[in-house]
């Protein structure tokens, strides 16, 4: 540490400045943030009053308001079931992410947990009292449409790009053309479309709930960035491998899945885990259709008359969890990426 | 494939057996049962072709049918006649010229010249920053290095949405009011209603000054060339920059000071409840610049950085070696060979960029979607607004795309 210290001071003059510069301005930074949030903020106080305006911040507020800023509204009384489902959620997730449970029981698991999950959520059995989706919110919801667009939207860009990536032209020019037109389209548009429109393209009593609109906005949008991204993959395969497979009288679904697949995949982990954590900043812009997620939950917990004005200390909550949640996926990433290259050098 | 075919054939190879079950091999038996394999395969792949187009088509009917049924019993008139119809409500930042009365077609224009101002303004400040990032990061500097790092890995984490409402909120919130303006410099008001600056009174010097400044970009660009010319052809180094930015900027001032360097200000007073006169930015479009331009720039900076460690150290190595600058190694040296690298991300960064505009709508800025969302609430035509907001960006995009592969297509290496 001395050391590092002595360091930053015995260089060339011009590093000296850049490292006095960059000190001073961190400390700029840095002195009236921690007094804001840690020295003279106010950690405990009944209502607005308790929280003197121009001083720290006032964490007694999210306090207050840390129930429906993380479940929106969800009934109160049964928030706990949220929780549960979530973490059952997190936890199949987790696991799924470890090549170690990569086993065949790792399948029955996912759709215990998944009935699990719409158990607790949905309830009106075993005494549980029915909730409805429209009343799923706060991070509870962010995980779920996460999940559900990221593994239903690489269900969906598998056959996409491998469409792309086949010799039949119409096949090709289907999955082109809907790449290329949800690549040119913001996602608010196709969320507007998911939740507008279905509406009016399906016959009445077929349209879904405004959760499964949102969802399936969701995933079909970032199916188009998958599939490209898995695009690359497909095409860094050399074609003697391919060659090879049909010489040895392989059939295509088995080429496909035990040869083509898995090192398309492993080719380009670092861009589809980028797209992992795009989609989970990307379902924040449910808001805009009127669903309560994290950040609307952060949003909804301003509008009591008793504690006005801490917008600051709402939002910096809400951000804390999303930069949590995106750093711990792109942790995974950096790791699997680093046990790829090992393996590589092997 | 009918010659490979045939070529295996008459050349057995230990890549044919046609014993060995051929009807999973189809590509390599031999002879006429290989042509009709090969037809059946053929024939597999033109069958999966039609029965795709049918089932789509027959989608394409029964979605149509469905969407004509509910729109009639919605009682609502297809088509995009009514954009020539009065559009009822006001537009906050309008650079076209804009009141309620006017028709649809005249608000979706001021949308997308809106879109086009906080995208075009955004893209050349996301760039700079995220430049000035990058070399932060790369900087023999530990500390600054480390200070660029964490601004990378904390703006590019939280939701561009999150960052919008909360500088939006910021601006209309935490700003003095009106009455109270704060006002660092005497003519320039900082307020919860938006930022009021001092503009220049119309002269009519503007219009030369105008056409100067166009004189002076010409020249700048032609002693930029002349200077590159003559480096090539004798070798000799002037000092471009310095000459290219002097003639820049002579013609508009000589003009400015031929005219009597009329210096009238147009300044900002409080009139009533607002101010009037001079200048005004919106809370709404500062706050899509900032958030904008704060967030694109950690994505920028990956980009430059990547770029930049892209090229040999060699070749820095070699420059320093020379007797360059650290500063001309970089700027004569690294940053032209990293352009190669950089061009394409950066051009998808700035599509995004223009895309992530549309987020707008959720603080009232009045581009592209959110005069399509207030459009849609107006009349219900829903088809024809999300259709008009998909149209304009994929536009925008192919664009966009197009005019980059075309500076792509110039900055790429040229080989022999």
């Amino acid at each position: 540490m001395a050391g590092q210290i002595r360091g930053l001071f015995q260089a060339s003059p011009l590093t000296l400045t850049l490292n006095v510069l960059a000190i001073g301005l961190f400390a700029l930074i840095a002195v009236p943030l921690l007094d804001w949030a840690v020295i003279s903020a106010v950690w405990q106080a009944d209502d607005m009053t308790g929280c003197p305006p121009g001083e720290g911040a006032c964490w007694a507020f999210i306090g207050a308001k840390l129930r429906l800023i993380l479940f929106g509204r969800f009934p109160y009384d049964e928030q706990w079931r949220a929780a549960i489902a979530t973490a059952v959620m997190i936890g199949l997730v987790v696991v799924s992410l470890n090549p170690r449970f990569w086993r065949p029981w790792l399948g029955p698991v996912w759709i215990g947990g998944l009935a699990v999950y719409a158990l607790l959520m949905w309830g009106g059995i075993f005494g549980l009292s029915f909730i409805e989706s429209s009343y799923w919110g706060g991070l509870p919801l962010t995980v779920l449409l996460t999940v559900v667009g990221t593994f239903f939207g690489l269900v969906v860009a598998v056959p996409v790009a491998l469409a792309r990536y086949s010799g039949y032209p119409v096949h090709r020019w289907a999955a082109t053309l809907y790449v290329e037109l949800i690549r040119g389209v913001p996602l608010i548009s196709v969320l507007f479309m998911a939740s507008v429109l279905l509406p009016i393209f399906l016959p009445d009593g077929f349209t879904p709930s405004g959760l499964g609109r949102v969802m399936a906005g969701i995933v079909l949008f970032f199916a188009a960035y998958m599939a490209e991204v898995l695009r690359g993959g497909l095409q860094s395969i050399p074609a003697g491998q391919i060659e090879a497979a049909r010489a040895l009288g392989i059939s295509y679904p088995v080429l496909i899945g035990k040869i083509v697949l898995p090192q398309a995949f492993e080719a380009v982990l670092p861009a589809m885990v980028n797209l992992f954590i795009g989609a989970l900043k990307g379902t924040s812009l449910v808001v805009i259709v009127a669903m309560m997620d994290l950040l609307g939950a952060a949003q909804a917990s301003m509008a009591d008359p008793n504690w006005i004005g801490f917008y600051v200390e709402a939002y910096a909550f809400a951000a804390l969890i999303y930069v949590m949640m995106c750093g711990s996926i792109s942790w995974y990433g950096r790791r699997v990426e680093k046990t790829l290259s090992r393996a590589r050098a092997k | 494939m009918e010659a490979r075919a045939e070529e295996g054939a008459r050349h057995p190879t230990p890549r044919q057996n046609p014993s060995k079950n051929p009807q999973r091999n189809p590509h390599l038996a031999p002879g006429s049962f290989s042509a009709r394999i090969r037809q059946t395969v053929k024939a597999r792949g033109f069958f999966s072709q039609v029965i795709f187009i049918v089932i789509v088509a027959a989608l394409a009917v029964v979605v149509w049918q469905t969407a004509s049924d509910n729109l009639s019993r919605l009682a609502v008139k297809s088509g995009y006649s009514f954009l020539l119809d009065a559009a009822p409500f006001e537009l906050g930042d309008t650079i076209i010229p804009y009141r309620a009365g006017d028709s649809y077609l005249r608000a979706f224009a001021v949308g997308i010249a809106n879109t086009v101002k906080v995208a075009v303004l955004g893209i050349v400040l996301s760039t700079v920053l995220g430049l000035f990032i990058a070399l932060g990061q790369l900087s023999s500097s530990p500390a600054l290095s480390r200070l660029c790092r964490g601004y990378v890995e904390i703006v590019r984490n939280v939701p561009l949405l999150l960052q919008l409402i909360f500088w939006h909120t910021f601006l209309t919130k935490s700003l003095p009011s009106v009455r109270q303006a704060f006002s660092p410099i005497d003519g320039i008001f900082l307020t919860n209603r938006g930022l009021y600056l001092p503009f220049p009174e119309p002269d009519p010097s503007h219009q030369w000054i105008g056409l100067a400044a166009l004189l002076g970009i010409a020249l700048a660009v032609a002693v930029v060339k002349l200077d590159r010319r003559a480096l090539l052809r004798e070798g000799r180094t002037r000092p471009t920059f310095r000459r290219a930015a002097a003639v820049l900027v002579a013609p508009p001032i000589l003009v400015f000071l031929a005219f009597g360097a009329p210096m009238a200000w147009d300044v900002p007073a409080l009139k009533g409840f607002n101010f009037r006169g001079g200048m005004d930015i919106s809370p709404e479009f500062a706050a899509m610049l900032l958030g904008l331009t704060i967030y694109t720039a950690a994505f920028n900076a990956e980009i430059f950085r990547a770029g930049i460690q892209s090229v040999p150290k060699g070749q820095s190595e070699a420059g320093l070696a020379l007797g360059l600058s650290k500063g001309q190694v970089m700027r004569m040296i690294v940053l032209p060979l990293a352009l190669r690298i950089i061009i394409p991300p950066m051009a998808n960064s700035y599509l995004n960029l223009t895309k992530e505009s549309s987020l707008a709508v959720a603080i009232g800025y009045p581009e592209v979607v959110r005069v399509a969302n207030i459009t849609l609430a107006e009349t219900s035509q829903a088809i024809e607004c999300i259709t008009i907001i998909m149209g304009i960006y994929l536009t925008l995009s192919l664009l966009t795309a197009a005019f980059l592969n075309w500076v792509n297509a110039r900055a790429a290496l040229v080989e022999r």
